[in-house]
C-alpha cells in the first residue's frame, strides 16, 4: 500500500514537472518569436526607413558645443574669455584626391606653415575620418574672403566659426589660471569613468591644468543636440529638433588682476613665487609663480619647438612653484617656533639668553652656528624675532621636542594640503620621529631637532602653505581655507552661487601671545630688525620675517660669500608679511630663488604689492633690483 | 590504452550535442568581433584565450560527479553573500557604482559568481528537502534568492540583479511554486509599480524613459538604441556583407564588441543571419530542455531547467536591448560578446549541463 503511493507521487510529480517544463518551453519560445518578429519589423518592414536613416547618418546627431564659461577677477576683468574666430578645416573623407594634395593647393591661397602641417597630421592621426580636421586657425577677415571665392574647387574643406579660448594676460597668471588644450585619449578614460562622456560629444577641448583643469565641471557647460536631415552629399536639408546648448558658468576669482601684474612685475627677472591672502576670509588676492609661460600655446597642442623650449629651460616655467615647489622655510619658521614655545610655556617671553654665535648639544662638541658670528649677545624673544637668532631657536627647538613641534605646527597647516581650489598641491614636509622611521628606517637624532628650529634639516614648505600660515597668525590663529573662486555665475539669471567659507580651525592662541610675536614682527621692518627696507616710508605698519633657504650647505667653518657662487647655486630669499599690522587686511609670502637675502630681495616685492592693495599706489617702471645688498643677512 | 580510447575518456562528459550548438555560437563570436574591432587580432587573440579558459572549466565541471556538483552549492553560496557584503563595505567605485572588489590580485565582481550561485544553492535546497515540501520551503528558497539580489541591487547593477532573479524564479517556478502565489506576486509588482519607480537611481529611471524615447537623450545612452537600430534596420534581409557595415566601420555604433555586437551581426548579415543566429540559440536551448526533462533526481531537474531557461533569457534581453524593445542594461549576448568572465559563468553552466547528462547515463548503463 505505501509502496503504492509513493509511485503514485511520483508519477504525479514527473507528471507535473513535465507540465512546467512544457510552459518553459512555450516561454522561451515565446522569448524567441517576440525577437524574431521585431526583426522582421526593423529588417523587412521599416528595412527602407533604417536604410535611409544610416546612409544620411554622416550628422544625423549634431552636438552644440556650449561657450566656456568666462574666467573673471574680483572687478570683473576678464582674465580668461572666447572670442570667436575662423578655422579653415579638412573633412578627409569628402576629400577625392589625397589631403596632402589638397594642402598643397590650400597653400597657394591661405598660408599654411609646417607647424599648421604638423599639427594636422597629429590631429588626424586621433581623430575619426568623419570629423573635420583643422589645418589653420585664426584666419583673418581677407584669408576667409579669398578661400571663400575658391570653396568650390576644394570638396570636402571648409571654413568654421569657432569659439575659441584667450588668456588675455598671457603669460601673467599663466599658473593660477592654468589652460585647456584637445582632449586626450587619457582624458577620454576619466570622462568614460565618471560618465560624462556624452556631454562632451562634439568639445574639443578639456582644462588641463590650474583653475580650467579644477574647476571643468563649472566651466564647460551643457552640450546642446541638433538632429538635422542630411542628404547623401551631407547638406542639412531639415532640422528634426535642437536643443540649446548651456553656456559654462563663469568664475568670479578673488584675486585682483590688477594687483596680480604689479607683483609679476614687481619679480623683475627673479624666478619664484608670491601668494597673497586676505586673512580675514581666505580669499587669495594673488597667485605668482614666475617665470610664467604663454598658455595660448597649448590650446591647440603645442609644437615640439616651443615645447621643448618650454621643458628644457633651466627656469622651469612649467613648474608651479607657487603650488607645487617644495623648499625649506628657513628663519620665516621662528615666529611660528616662538608661538609654540610660548603656547607649550617652554620659554616665557622675558627668558634670555646668551648667544656666542653657535649653539652645542649637551654632550656634544658639534657647532650649529648662528648666521652672525660672535652672536646677538643677549637674547629674548622678541629679539630673536627681530634679529633672527637662529642659536635662540636650535635652543628652543631642542627643549620643546621634535613631537611637541610637530603637533603644534600641524595645526597652521604645515606638511598638509592647504585644500586650496586648484589641483596638484603637494604637502610639503613637516617631519616627525615617525616619519623618519617610515622614510629612513631610522630614529630621530636631537640633531635633527636643532635644525628644524630654524626652518631647516628635513623640513619643507610650498609658498602656498606658508601664506596660508602668515594669514592664520594674521588672524589671530583662526584658518579660513584659501580659495580663489568667490563666486559661480551660472549664464541663467538668478543661480549664482557665492562661494563663502566658513573658519575651519579656532587655535585659542592666548591673544597675548600672538600679541608678543606681531609686535616682533613688526619691529623686524623697523630700523635695527633685519627688513628695514620693506617699511620704509610705509604711511601702516608691516608686520614680516625674512628667511634664507640654503640652496647648497656649508661645510663645517666655511662661509657663505654670495660673490664666490654659482648664481643658481646662492641662497633662495623668504619674506612673509602682513599689513596693517594692526587689523591685516592681506597676508603674503615672497619667495625670490637665489635672490640671496630675504630683506633684500623679497621684502621690496611685497612691499609694492601692499602697497597697491592697501593704498592703490602704482609702483613706477621697475628699478633693477639691487643684486646684492648691505641689509642684514637673514 | 590506445589514443582512440584515451579521447573517448577525454570526451566521455562531453554531451555533442550541446558541444556542436555552443561551438557554432563560439565560432560565430570569432567572426563577428573581428569585423566589430575591424579586423584587431589581439581582441580576437583575447576571446580565443576567454573560450579555452571557458572551455576547460567547461570540461572539469562536466567531469564532476552530481553529489560534488551538490556539495559546491553551500560554500560557492556562501562565499558569494560573504563577498557582496564585503562589496557593500569595502567595495570600489567605478562608473558611480560599487561592484568590485579589491582582492589584492586584483578586482573582481562577487555579482558575476552569483549568477551560478544563487540557482544552485537554490536547486540544492529543494532537493534537501524534496520529501517534505511545505510553503515554507519556498519561502526560505525565496528568501536564499531575496538577498543577494536586494544587495545587487544596492550597488546599484539592476541589470544583474533582475537577470539573477530570472534565474531563481526559474528555480521556485520549476520546484512547483503554486500559480496562485505566482498570480498573487504578479499584481503585487504591478501595483507595487510605483514605490519601485521612486527607490530606482536618477540614471535607471533615465534609462527607462528613454527607451520609451530615445531622442531624449540622443547623445547619451539614447544614442545606442537609436544607433543599434539604425544597424539591424539596415542591414535588411541580406546584410551589408562581411566587414562591410556601415554603422559598424564608420564608428556609429557604440560597444560593438560586448554590448552591441548583435547589432553588428544583424548590419552585417540581415534577416537571413540572423534567423541563423535564433537557430543556434534554439538548437542550444532546445538540447538544454531535452537534459532536463530527462534529469533523474529533483536537483539536476531544477538545476538544468534553471541554466536553459537563464540562457535564453539572457540572450533574449540582449537582443531586446539592441532592437530598442528592452531598455540598454548592459548584459552581453551570450556566448558572443567579447569578455571573460560572462563567457566563463556561461560555460561553467553548460558544464553542469553536460555532467548531468552524461553522469546519469553512466549510471543507469
Amino acid at each position: 500500500m505505501k509502496r503504492h503511493v509513493e509511485l503514485k507521487n511520483h508519477l504525479k510529480e514527473i507528471f507535473h514537472f513535465r507540465l512546467r517544463l512544457a510552459v518553459s518551453v512555450v516561454f522561451a519560445l515565446t522569448l524567441i518569436a517576440i525577437v524574431l518578429l521585431r526583426l522582421l519589423y526593423l529588417q523587412v518592414w521599416r528595412h527602407d526607413y533604417y536604410q535611409t536613416l544610416a546612409e544620411s547618418n554622416r550628422i544625423s546627431i549634431v552636438p552644440i558645443v556650449p561657450n566656456r564659461g568666462l574666467i573673471l577677477d574680483r572687478n570683473g576683468v576678464e582674465m580668461a574669455h572666447n572670442y570667436s574666430g575662423y578655422t579653415l578645416e579638412i573633412t578627409p573623407n569628402k576629400v577625392p584626391v589625397s589631403t596632402d594634395a589638397t594642402i598643397e593647393e590650400l597653400g597657394a591661397l591661405v598660408p599654411i606653415a609646417p607647424r599648421d602641417k604638423k599639427r594636422f597630421k597629429k590631429l588626424l592621426a586621433e581623430s575619426h575620418n568623419l570629423e573635420s580636421v583643422v589645418i589653420r586657425n585664426r584666419l583673418s577677415d581677407e584669408e576667409v574672403a579669398r578661400f571663400a571665392a575658391q570653396q568650390y574647387r576644394f570638396p570636402g574643406v571648409e571654413i568654421k566659426a569657432r569659439l575659441l579660448r584667450d588668456y588675455p594676460f598671457g603669460d601673467k597668471a599663466s599658473h593660477l589660471l592654468g589652460y585647456i588644450g584637445r582632449i586626450n585619449e587619457t582624458d577620454v578614460d576619466q570622462l568614460e569613468e565618471n560618465d560624462l562622456a556624452a556631454n562632451y560629444r562634439g568639445s574639443d577641448y578639456i582644462g588641463k591644468t590650474g583653475l580650467e583643469q579644477s574647476y571643468e565641471n563649472e566651466l564647460h557647460g551643457t552640450t546642446g543636440i541638433e538632429q538635422v536631415e542630411v542628404d547623401s552629399a551631407g547638406r542639412a536639408v531639415r532640422l528634426l529638433s535642437r536643443t540649446a546648448p548651456i553656456s559654462g558658468n563663469t568664475l568670479v576669482l578673488s584675486i585682483d588682476a590688477k594687483l596680480q601684474e604689479i607683483a609679476e612685475q614687481a619679480f623683475g627677472n627673479y624666478r619664484g613665487a608670491l601668494v597673497a591672502i586676505d586673512p580675514t576670509n581666505g580669499e587669495v588676492l594673488a597667485f605668482v609663480s614666475k617665470p610664467g609661460y604663454d598658455p595660448s600655446l597649448f590650446i591647440d597642442g603645442i609644437d615640439t619647438q616651443s615645447w621643448d623650449e618650454l621643458n628644457n629651460s633651466p627656469d622651469h616655467p612649467l613648474n608651479n612653484r607657487a603650488l607645487r615647489g617644495q623648499y625649506p622655510s628657513g628663519s620665516t619658521i621662528k615666529p611660528f617656533m616662538a608661538l609654540a614655545g610660548l603656547y607649550y610655556k617652554i620659554r616665557s617671553p622675558s627668558r634670555t639668553i646668551s648667544d656666542p654665535g653657535y649653539y652645542t648639544l649637551p654632550g656634544s662638541s658639534h657647532q650649529y652656528r648662528d648666521w652672525k658670528a660672535g652672536g646677538h649677545g643677549m637674547v629674548d624673544m622678541f629679539k630673536s624675532i627681530v634679529v633672527s637668532c637662529d642659536t635662540y631657536y636650535y635652543g628652543l627647538a631642542t627643549e620643546l621636542g621634535i613631537d611637541n613641534i610637530h603637533a603644534f605646527l600641524s595645526r597652521f597647516d604645515f606638511g598638509k594640503k592647504t585644500g586650496i581650489d586648484l589641483e596638484g598641491e603637494t604637502s610639503g614636509l613637516l617631519p616627525s620621529q615617525e616619519w623618519k622611521q617610515k622614510r629612513y628606517n631610522q630614529k630621530w637624532y636631537p640633531g635633527d631637532t636643532v635644525s628644524v628650529g630654524i626652518g631647516q634639516g628635513y623640513s619643507l614648505v610650498t609658498p602656498m602653505q606658508l601664506a596660508h600660515a602668515v594669514a592664520t597668525l594674521a588672524n589671530n590663529g583662526i584658518a579660513y581655507r584659501p580659495h580663489l573662486v568667490r563666486e559661480i555665475r551660472s549664464p541663467r539669471a538668478g543661480e549664482n552661487r557665492v562661494i563663502t567659507v566658513e573658519p575651519e580651525i579656532d587655535m585659542k592662541l592666548d591673544p597675548a601671545d600672538v600679541d608678543l610675536v606681531k609686535r616682533a614682527m613688526v619691529a623686524v621692518t623697523q630700523p635695527g630688525g633685519t627688513a628695514v627696507a620693506a617699511s620704509l616710508g610705509a604711511p601702516y605698519h608691516i608686520a614680516g620675517k625674512t628667511g634664507t633657504a640654503q640652496v647648497i650647505s656649508m661645510k663645517q667653518g666655511e662661509k657663505y660669500d654670495a660673490s664666490k657662487i654659482d648664481e643658481r647655486h646662492r641662497d633662495h630669499a623668504w619674506f612673509i608679511a602682513f599689513a596693517p599690522a594692526e587689523q591685516p587686511k592681506i597676508a603674503l609670502v615672497v619667495l625670490a630663488e637665489n635672490g640671496g637675502h630675504g630683506g633684500g630681495t623679497a621684502a621690496p616685492i611685497a612691499r609694492k604689492v601692499m602697497d597697491y592693495y592697501l593704498l592703490g599706489k602704482i609702483p613706477t617702471p621697475l628699478a633693477d633690483l639691487p643684486d646684492e645688498e648691505d641689509a642684514p643677512h637673514d | 590504452m590506445t589514443k582512440r580510447q584515451l579521447w573517448q575518456r577525454f570526451t566521455a562528459h562531453i554531451d555533442p550535442m550541446l558541444m556542436l550548438g555552443l561551438s557554432l555560437l563560439m565560432f560565430t563570436s570569432l567572426m563577428v568581433l573581428f569585423s566589430a574591432t575591424d579586423g584587431s587580432w589581439l581582441r580576437l587573440g583575447g576571446q580565443g584565450v576567454n573560450i579555452l579558459v571557458g572551455l576547460t572549466f567547461l570540461w572539469i565541471v562536466a567531469n564532476l560527479p552530481l553529489h560534488y556538483l551538490m556539495r559546491t552549492a553551500l560554500p560557492v553560496y556562501s562565499l558569494g553573500l560573504l563577498l557582496l557584503i564585503g562589496v557593500a563595505l569595502f567595495g570600489e567605485i567605478s562608473h558611480g557604482a560599487r561592484r568590485w572588489l579589491n582582492i589584492g590580485v586584483g578586482t573582481i565582481q562577487p555579482s558575476e559568481l552569483m549568477k551560478v550561485g544563487v540557482p544552485l544553492m537554490m536547486a540544492w535546497y529543494f532537493e534537501k528537502h524534496e520529501a517534505t515540501l511545505t510553503w515554507k520551503n519556498y519561502l526560505i528558497a525565496a528568501l536564499l534568492l531575496i538577498v543577494p539580489v536586494a544587495l545587487i541591487a544596492r550597488q546599484p547593477d539592476l541589470g544583474t540583479a533582475l537577470l539573477i532573479t530570472a534565474s531563481g524564479f526559474y528555480v521556485l517556478f520549476l520546484a512547483g511554486l503554486s500559480w496562485r502565489i505566482m498570480g498573487g506576486m504578479a499584481v503585487a509588482a504591478i501595483a507595487s509599480a510605483p514605490i519601485m519607480w521612486n527607490m530606482l537611481h536618477e540614471y535607471q529611471r533615465h534609462r527607462i524613459m528613454m527607451l520609451l524615447d530615445p531622442s531624449q537623450d540622443a547623445l547619451g545612452k539614447g544614442y545606442h538604441t537609436i544607433q543599434g537600430m539604425i544597424a539591424v534596420g539596415s542591414g535588411g534581409l541580406l546584410g551589408k556583407g562581411y566587414m562591410a557595415g556601415t554603422q559598424t566601420h564608420l564608428d556609429f555604433l557604440p560597444e560593438r564588441s560586448t554590448d552591441f555586437i548583435f547589432a553588428v551581426y544583424s548590419e552585417e548579415f540581415g534577416l537571413i543571419g540572423t534567423v541563423i543566429l535564433l537557430a543556434m540559440y534554439l538548437f542550444v536551448i532546445g538540447r538544454g530542455f531535452m537534459i532536463t526533462a530527462s534529469a533523474s533526481t529533483y536537483f539536476t531537474r531544477l538545476m538544468a531547467g534553471s541554466i536553459t531557461l537563464t540562457f535564453a533569457t539572457y540572450a533574449f534581453v540582449n537582443m531586446g536591448m539592441v532592437c530598442g524593445i528592452l531598455p540598454v542594461v548592459g548584459v552581453p549576448l551570450p556566448l558572443v560578446s567579447y569578455g571573460g568572465t560572462s563567457m566563463l559563468t556561461l560555460l561553467l553552466g553548460f558544464g553542469m549541463l553536460m555532467s548531468i547528462e552524461t553522469h546519469q547515463k553512466l549510471n543507469k548503463t
